[in-house]
């Protein structure tokens, strides 16, 4: 009976709905990943962009920046890393701007499909490509000096505080790229919002070198409670408790975005 | 599997408004198994709305509609399982090939991907588009990527068929073919709702009609039902001068149920039985010994529907006809 015509395919729910989530999230996210073949300008300004970064710092401004203790590029990479994952997650907004710009999100909307695979693919796939961009990154930085001071397994776990913040701000994002629903607007709105994240944070600069009233903001805002917790776990020194803010911040983050995504998503048409 | 319904397609008191634009203020509609029901009506009047409320797309402030006995509110999911989906704008992955669109789509709606597969190609080939098939989207062209949505709509084989607008934008050859399809979807046992602004194409298609207008279904019938109602060709002969037009409208006084209307060196008629008056009008000139210069059928459009619907011409009338390229999708 599978073949034959007209016969509707009635969805399934509950448990018995779990293999077809799976399988709609799996060929969403291979449709997704694929992406970065066909466009590849993708993959290369979200790579391109922190080496220039790197370079600039380590080579450029480094000399001049004072850091508390040990050598300017071990205090920059970690930066390096949380910006990537920053920059990386306007990728969500855009991805989900186009989809429904093109109508895709109207036709899934009809479709007998797990709904929640949209968002989730995006997550993942984009998840996917933080791996990707972290593990080229921190060759650059093995390249032009960077060590770390710790052990592979805390290096692991720094590399998973990464990638579940990266995450945690694709919620974020793609709530953004479905309010704006185009990509270049996705691109412009997400900027004024992180540029004050990412550059007045301990990324490039130690806290203590900035004006007074900036300093609470800079020293307490997630990018560098992030930043923070990389640091410690790469370069040494007490993690605990700054591990535990930063995941906070990923956990809160989370139990905000993802809602208010799934809500847009729900309400977008 | 309970027994199948009658109706297709039900819509009871259906109303949405977006902010202080009524989309759609209270539409009935019933569509029998099997029919193809066409929906008339000018830019605006909630066409596209009417589909995304029956499709899931969008939910209704308030009203009833089921699909195949299943409401679209509370059984969407089971709805969706039902239905196919040809938005009024191509809703393809432009960085994707044609056949990779319709296979994501086929793996979407739970069938294997061998059969997927299979299907794809079968709907390429249909479609007239195997030899693009393995080409990006991006590089299709206008028509290519309409046809591909439509394509994509039926991989799943959904016994109820929405498109929305389906031929806007094609050429009179894909017009067609696409006429052909419907015809065929629909002798296998499918159920098609398809909106339109071509009287021509509602009246080659669709068993039954509803006109909408601001949110509101203001006549409903067979195609020749409300043809009749909506008025009639007018045919317009052309003379010399003013004055053999003049004698040819007393000559032609009579042979039809309307009087002949003389416009300067042209005679008017409204004609309620086609091509049988423009004999009759002919051969009385001929015999006569008048010869017109000119002659034209005007057939009823959109605009005379509304016309003689609402007395007043529709508020933003589009050209009926092949209008501009309407394409691309509107800012909202
Ligand atoms: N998402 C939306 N937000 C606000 N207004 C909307 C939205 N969608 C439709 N409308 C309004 O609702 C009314 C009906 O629109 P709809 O798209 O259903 O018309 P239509 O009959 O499909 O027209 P067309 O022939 O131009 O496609 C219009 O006045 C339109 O401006
Ligand atoms: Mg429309």
């Amino acid at each position: 009976m599978t073949d034959s015509p007209l016969l509707g395919h009635a969805p399934k729910r509950g448990i018995a709905a779990l293999p077809g989530l799976v399988s709609d999230t799996t060929a969403l996210t291979k449709r997704n990943l694929l992406m970065f073949r066909r466009v590849p300008q993708l993959l290369v300004f979200a790579t391109i962009q922190p080496i220039i970064f790197v370079l600039m710092f380590r080579f450029v401004f480094g000399g001049a920046i004072n850091v508390p203790n040990g050598s300017y590029v071990d205090f920059l990479m970690p930066g390096v890393f949380v910006q990537t994952v920053v920059f990386g997650a306007v990728g969500t907004a855009i991805g989900l701007a186009a989809d429904l710009k093109t109508g895709f999100i109207e036709r899934f909307k009809a479709l007998p499909m797990a709904h929640s695979s949209v968002l989730i693919a995006r997550i993942l796939s984009d998840l996917t490509r933080n791996i990707f961009v972290v593990t080229l990154m921190t060759s650059v930085g093995f390249a032009v000096g960077f060590r770390v001071h710790t052990n592979p397994a805390q290096f692991l776990l720094a590399v998973l505080l990464l990638l579940a913040f990266g995450a945690a701000l694709s919620f974020i994002f793609a709530t953004v790229g479905i309010m704006v629903r185009e990509p270049e607007t996705a691109q412009a709105a997400a900027f004024p919002v992180m540029a004050p994240l990412v550059f007045a944070s301990s990324a490039f600069v130690p806290v203590e070198s900035m004006p007074g009233w900036l300093q609470p903001f800079a020293a307490n805002q997630p990018v560098s409670a992030v930043i923070t917790a990389v640091r410690s776990l790469v370069l040494g020194g007490p993690a605990v408790s700054d591990v535990l803010i930063a995941t906070a911040w990923c956990v809160g983050i989370v139990a905000v975005a993802a809602p208010s995504a799934i809500w847009m998503y729900r309400k977008a048409v | 599997m309970t027994s199948m319904p009658e109706l297709a397609i039900q819509a009871q008191q259906i109303r949405k408004n977006f902010g202080k634009v009524v989309a759609l203020d209270g539409v009935n509609l019933s569509v029998p198994v099997g029919q193809i029901f066409g929906l008339l009506g000018p830019n605006g009047a909630g066409k596209t709305t009417m589909i995304r409320v029956l499709t899931t797309v969008l939910r209704a402030d308030s009203g009833t509609a089921t699909v195949m006995g299943r409401s679209v509110s509370h059984e969407a999911p089971s709805v969706r399982g039902l239905i196919g989906l040809a938005g009024q704008y191509a809703a393809l992955d432009p960085n994707l090939t044609g056949r990779e669109n319709l296979r994501l789509v086929g793996s979407l709606t739970q069938i294997s991907g061998r059969v997927a597969a299979q299907r794809s190609d079968e709907l390429l080939e249909r479609f007239s588009l195997s030899d693009a098939g393995n080409r990006l989207v991006r590089t299709y062209s206008g028509g290519m990527r309409r046809r591909l949505d439509l394509a994509a709509a039926l991989v799943h084989r959904p016994p109820v068929i929405f498109l929305d607008e389906p031929t806007t934008g094609l050429d009179p050859e894909s017009r067609v073919e696409l006429w052909a399809v419907i015809k065929e979807l629909v002798a296998d046992g499918a159920t098609i709702l398809l909106t339109t602004q071509y009287m021509e194409e509602a009246d080659r298609l669709a068993d039954q009609l509803a006109v909408i207008d601001h949110g509101a279904v203001i006549a409903e019938g067979t195609p020749t039902e409300l043809k009749r109602r909506l008025g009639s060709s007018v045919i317009e002969l052309g003379f010399a001068d003013d004055a053999t037009a003049t004698r040819a409208a007393e000559l032609l006084a009579g042979t039809s149920t309307e009087e002949p209307h003389v416009t300067g060196r042209g005679v008017q008629i409204k004609s309620n039985e086609g091509t049988k008056l423009l004999t009759r009008l002919l051969r009385t000139l001929d015999q006569g010994g008048i010869e017109p210069e000119t002659l034209t059928v005007h057939e009823p459009s959109l605009d005379d529907v509304f016309l003689s619907l609402t007395g007043k011409p529709t508020e933003d009338s589009a050209p009926p006809v092949e209008a501009a390229g309407k394409r691309g999708r509107g800012a909202r």
